[in-house]
């Protein structure tokens, strides 16, 4: 089976965010995903990205984020990897608007949850997070 | 992804953001993509408008923005609850359908009208 593996390491910047759903959207248009699902691709990226940088490394830009990348024909699975503060409940992180800033709406792993099909989140305080997410392609040839 | 798209995606949203101000609303015009990047930016030009100016009333023109995750969604919330005392209005107008899909699931279009 044909694995595709792609790994980028880059500062904990918001610039940085983009970079890291063109590369995701990107790949997904090689693997011929149908637009709205590239769109959804992108927002759980940027999500996980987001998060790594405002809650895992405070907005820290000497930090750095790993995006790791891997394409079977099957799923494409993403791991979003930092060294930061880490979450002390997952649990509790995980549910709607648990952001207590009122210009952060909290939906960071409402929108990752909806738009994959597996959402992993492991996190220990002071060593980091890894956000890991599947989406299975569907088959997009005609069955007949 | 085609040549264009990439062209849109390197595209700031602050850069372009055009403003006019008619009949005491503010109209913002949104270009590229609004995330974590930007949200500041787009937030606090927003806000020297209604802090400086007296403007009450907004509306968003949405009709060329590529992109939006949550820390965009929350500079629209966050400036829709800074109007509301002020008995002010923000406005969403001409948004692509992809964006729409994320705003429904925020619950956004609840509270925020969209023309």
């Amino acid at each position: 089976m044909k694995v595709n593996k792609l790994v980028l390491t880059f500062s904990s910047l918001p610039e940085n965010i983009t970079i890291s759903r063109m590369l995701v959207s990107a790949l997904g248009s090689q693997l011929d995903l149908p637009i709205n699902e590239l769109e959804e691709l992108k927002v759980a990226v940027s999500e996980a990205v987001s998060n790594s940088i405002i809650h895992g490394y405070k907005n820290n830009p000497e930090a750095f984020v790993t995006l790791e990348l891997e394409a079977t024909p099957e799923k494409i699975t993403i791991q979003v990897i930092d060294t930061g503060c880490g979450i002390p409940d997952v649990k509790q992180a995980m549910q709607a608007s648990y952001s207590t800033d009122p210009e952060r709406m909290g939906l960071g792993f409402i929108f990752m949850q909806s738009f994959m099909d597996e959402l992993r989140v492991e996190s220990e305080v002071n060593r980091g997070t890894k956000v890991i997410m599947t989406k299975y392609l569907k088959n997009l040839q005609p069955s007949h | 992804m085609s040549k264009i798209d990439l062209q849109l995606a390197h595209r700031s949203v602050v850069k372009n953001m055009k403003k006019r101000i008619e009949r005491q609303t503010l109209h913002v015009y949104l270009e590229g993509e609004l995330d974590l990047h930007n949200a500041d930016k787009v937030k606090e030009t927003i806000d020297i408008e209604i802090d400086k100016k007296g403007i009450k009333n907004i509306v968003l023109h949405m009709d060329d923005l590529t992109f939006i995750d949550s820390s965009g969604l929350g500079v629209l919330l966050g400036r829709y609850k800074k109007l509301l005392p002020l008995g002010g209005q923000l406005k969403i107008a001409n948004v692509p359908p992809h964006i729409y899909k994320i705003m429904e699931l925020s619950g956004l279009p609840k509270i925020i009208e969209f023309l």
